[in-house]
């Protein structure tokens, strides 16, 4: 006792400065250098980012554009973000249910269903209980109280009001409005959250499990909406079709390119003069106005090559942005900013990285786990309309085979992480662009779908390797 | 003598077959430190888990302020003003430091949280505590040390306004100077007029700052005492047998079933 004495009385003080000189060091910002040589120690920490996938894309780009030269041509880059579109949606909702942890192996066939349902409303001109039959019809309706009662019963007021709106706009029999169906969409996809999350997070089944069985159940509700060989058109409704086949006019495509990227820049640059007035964390000047000029760059660049002719016809014109690209960009936006801005998103990443402190912390685990299987539904709900656009129909292998697979694996190969608690909703769309490259490629090179699904494999298998040994890095990094 | 800010009597607690707690009678005094010790599975996370809420407990009532409360979760104790610090830290590792000190209890809108004023009160209150070599309080907690996760679980606790302060084993993982800062904080807690509870099995810290020492054997209030009517012997006594002299267990002997 008495030998601590001097240590006491010095020790406070010396070590009270050091601190705040340690945390000085982040109220003024780094050097560019500095930053740079951070993020070269990060990465050799294993902390990776998706910056694997994106040296995977420029790779596979530069591959495809030697071996075929219609790849970069640019109607065939534009079919590209089309054909991907829709499934990269799904993998943008599977994101938030892999922040906490889980799987939906349903999102899938669940987008299936929603998206029958958008072409049955369309081809019956509302008349669902005509389509379905009267007992299914009630079946329908049944299920989408259960669903609303669920989401009450669970606080996720939104999920309950979407449910109720899905029922008023089935029973209301309007007539077929292409709007009305894909709200209706989008609403069935709510709904299917809505039960998958009660039963993962309330009952407590493993989500593995309530999402196989889910998978299996919803593709048999996908063919009793559509019938054995069934098929629905939809591609005889303009707006219907439009979404995956259309493109903004020349004037819209520039003022999207400007909104975007304008937008981008002010809230980068206005967040970054902030914090540094403040004193807070910040990168360097430098790296910032980088990134946004780089970025407007790119805009610019896509967007005049895109609303250049493109027809591979002469006595037809096609230009302009498709409109996947702001639907995507919307997903994306709003995606982002709710998982980094919003006290949910925070929450969400909380339980995927450790439950018991998010409990702890009085955070409702329950209801955060269950609200990410809603996310996911809804979103994959809309990942159909845009998929069904592109193929003009509904038929019942929407969303099955490889589809849910396939959105995982965009996830995944982003940098999205299977074990919870990492991952971004741009992880979606990086990821969802590579598999969309490697489908487009392999299928310019006409090359059989045995060897898409077995190159699109081996990229998966290599996402997930690196995954694992970047985690592992950081595991031992961090003692 | 000061009336007790929260008191605990008659909490019994077990976790299925296993009886762990019994008939456990706790108080806690503000503008005082309450040491709170036994061996090791006598009971003391426990105890303090059941009153941060995290554990529901079979019997028992609590006392806050003199009201009868129901601390239901952890949220409930929050409210009430208690703050934990864990044994087992319960931070977040995806996170970074400002995010885990404010996980749920955010600043800002729930549509748009205030990361700068955040920032700057995790910063403050860390400095204060003095956290060396971390380079930034966004450092996400996995890259951290055991000793520099510590103080960010501790930092997190005295950033709120509270009334009662739990510490578990706070200073388990820390190094000689932290550990003076950690128990020199203790005591300015206390000297703040908040109550605070230390765990540890460290005798001579717990007979610097400790005003009383409270001693769990077995899952067995074995005795109350103040420090200074007690010497580092009888206290080691009553850790590992529930009785030294005339104080402790009546029959420690019969605690075993
Ligand atoms: N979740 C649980 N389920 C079952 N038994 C438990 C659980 N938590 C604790 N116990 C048991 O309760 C008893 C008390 O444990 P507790 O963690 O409270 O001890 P402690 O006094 O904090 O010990 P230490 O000094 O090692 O931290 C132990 O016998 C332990 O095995
Ligand atoms: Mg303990």
């Amino acid at each position: 006792m008495s030998e601590k004495e001097p240590t006491m009385t010095q020790t406070p003080t010396a070590s009270s400065n050091t601190a705040i000189t340690d945390f000085g060091i982040d109220t003024t910002t780094m050097s560019t250098s500095e930053a740079v040589r951070d993020y070269l120690s990060r990465l050799r920490a294993g902390q990776l980012g998706s910056l694997p996938a994106l040296t995977g894309l420029v790779a596979l780009v530069v591959l495809f554009a030697a071996l075929s030269d219609v790849f970069l041509s640019l109607n065939n880059l534009a079919n590209l973000l089309a054909q991907g579109a829709g499934q990269t949606m799904i993998a943008m909702g599977i994101v938030f249910v892999l922040l906490v942890g889980e799987i939906d192996l349903s999102a899938g066939t669940a987008s299936g269903v929603a998206g029958a349902v958008l072409a049955m409303h369309y081809a019956e001109n509302g008349n669902l209980m005509g389509g379905m039959g009267s007992t299914v019809f009630i079946m329908f309706i049944a299920a989408l109280a259960l669903a609303a009662a669920l989401a009450a019963y669970l606080r996720i007021w939104a999920g309950t009001a979407i449910s109720l709106l899905g029922i008023v706009l089935t029973v209301s029999g309007m007539a077929a409005n292409p709007w009305i169906e894909m709200l209706l969409a989008l609403c069935v996809g709510t709904a299917i959250g809505c039960i998958t999350g009660f039963l993962v997070s309330k009952i407590g089944m493993p989500s593995f499990v309530v999402t196989l069985a889910l998978f299996l159940a919803w593709q048999g509700v996908l063919l009793q909406f559509i019938g054995e060989g069934g098929v629905i058109g939809i591609s005889s409704s303009e707006v219907l079709n439009k979404v995956a086949n259309g493109n903004l006019s020349i004037l819209a495509s520039w003022i999207l390119y400007v909104v975007a990227a304008g937008g981008f820049a002010a809230l980068s640059l206005g967040r970054h003069f902030r914090r540094l007035k403040r004193g807070l964390v910040t990168q360097p000047t430098t790296i910032v106005l980088f990134k946004v000029g780089g970025l407007a760059v790119i805009g610019a660049a896509a967007t005049a090559l895109l609303t250049i002719n493109r027809a591979p016809n002469p006595n037809i014109e096609i230009s302009g942005v498709p409109y996947v690209v702001p639907i995507v960009l919307a997903l994306l936006v709003i995606g982002t900013y709710v998982l980094n801005r919003t006290r949910y998103g925070r929450h969400i990443y909380a339980v995927g990285g450790n439950r018991e402190a998010a409990r702890r912390a009085g955070i409702n685990v329950t209801k955060i786990r269950a609200s990410v299987f809603v996310v996911c539904s809804s979103v994959a709900a809309l990942g159909a309309i845009v998929y069904s656009s592109k193929v003009g129909s509904v038929d019942p292998q929407a969303g099955g085979l490889n589809t849910l697979l396939f959105a995982v694996g965009a996830a995944v190969i982003g940098g999205a992480s299977l074990f919870g608690g990492k991952g971004r909703v741009s992880d979606a769309v990086i990821g969802g662009t590579v598999l969309a490259v490697v489908a487009n490629g392999l299928g310019l090179l006409r090359q059989p779908a045995a060897v898409v699904s077995i190159v699109t494999g081996l990229v998966l298998l290599l996402a997930a390797t690196v995954d694992a040994l970047s985690r592992r890095r950081a595991a031992s990094a961090a003692r | 003598m000061t009336e007790p800010i929260l008191d605990i009597t008659g909490l019994n607690k077990s976790f299925g077959p296993v009886h762990v707690l019994h008939d456990v009678d706790f108080a806690v005094r503000a503008g005082e430190v309450t040491a709170l010790v036994g061996d090791n599975g006598a009971g003391k996370s426990t105890l303090v888990k059941c009153v941060a809420g995290i554990y529901g407990t079979d019997s028992g009532r609590v006392r806050f302020r003199g009201e009868e409360v129901h601390i239901r979760g952890p949220k409930d104790a929050a409210d009430l003003g208690i703050e934990v610090v864990y044994q087992d830290l319960a931070l977040a590792d995806n996170l970074d430091i400002v995010q885990n000190m404010f996980l749920g209890r955010e600043r800002g809108s729930a549509w748009l949280l205030d990361e700068a004023n955040m920032e700057q009160a995790a910063r403050e209150t860390l400095a204060s505590l003095s956290v060396r070599t971390v380079k930034s309080v966004r450092t996400p907690v996995s890259a951290l040390s055991g000793g520099q996760r510590q103080t960010v679980a501790i930092a997190k606790s005295v950033l709120w306004d509270s009334k009662v302060v739990l510490l578990d084993e706070p200073t388990a993982a820390l190094g000689v100077a932290q550990t003076r800062q950690v128990l020199d904080l203790v005591r300015r807690l206390a000297e703040q007029g908040l109550g605070v509870v230390l765990i540890s099995h460290n005798m001579a810290d717990v007979f610097e700052v400790a005003d009383r020492i409270a001693v769990l054997y077995l899952g067995r209030m074995a005795a109350e005492v103040h420090t200074k009517d007690v010497t580092h012997g009888q206290v080691v006594e009553l850790i590992t047998a529930g009785r030294s002299g005339d104080i402790g267990l009546a029959r420690p002997e019969n605690a075993v079933l």
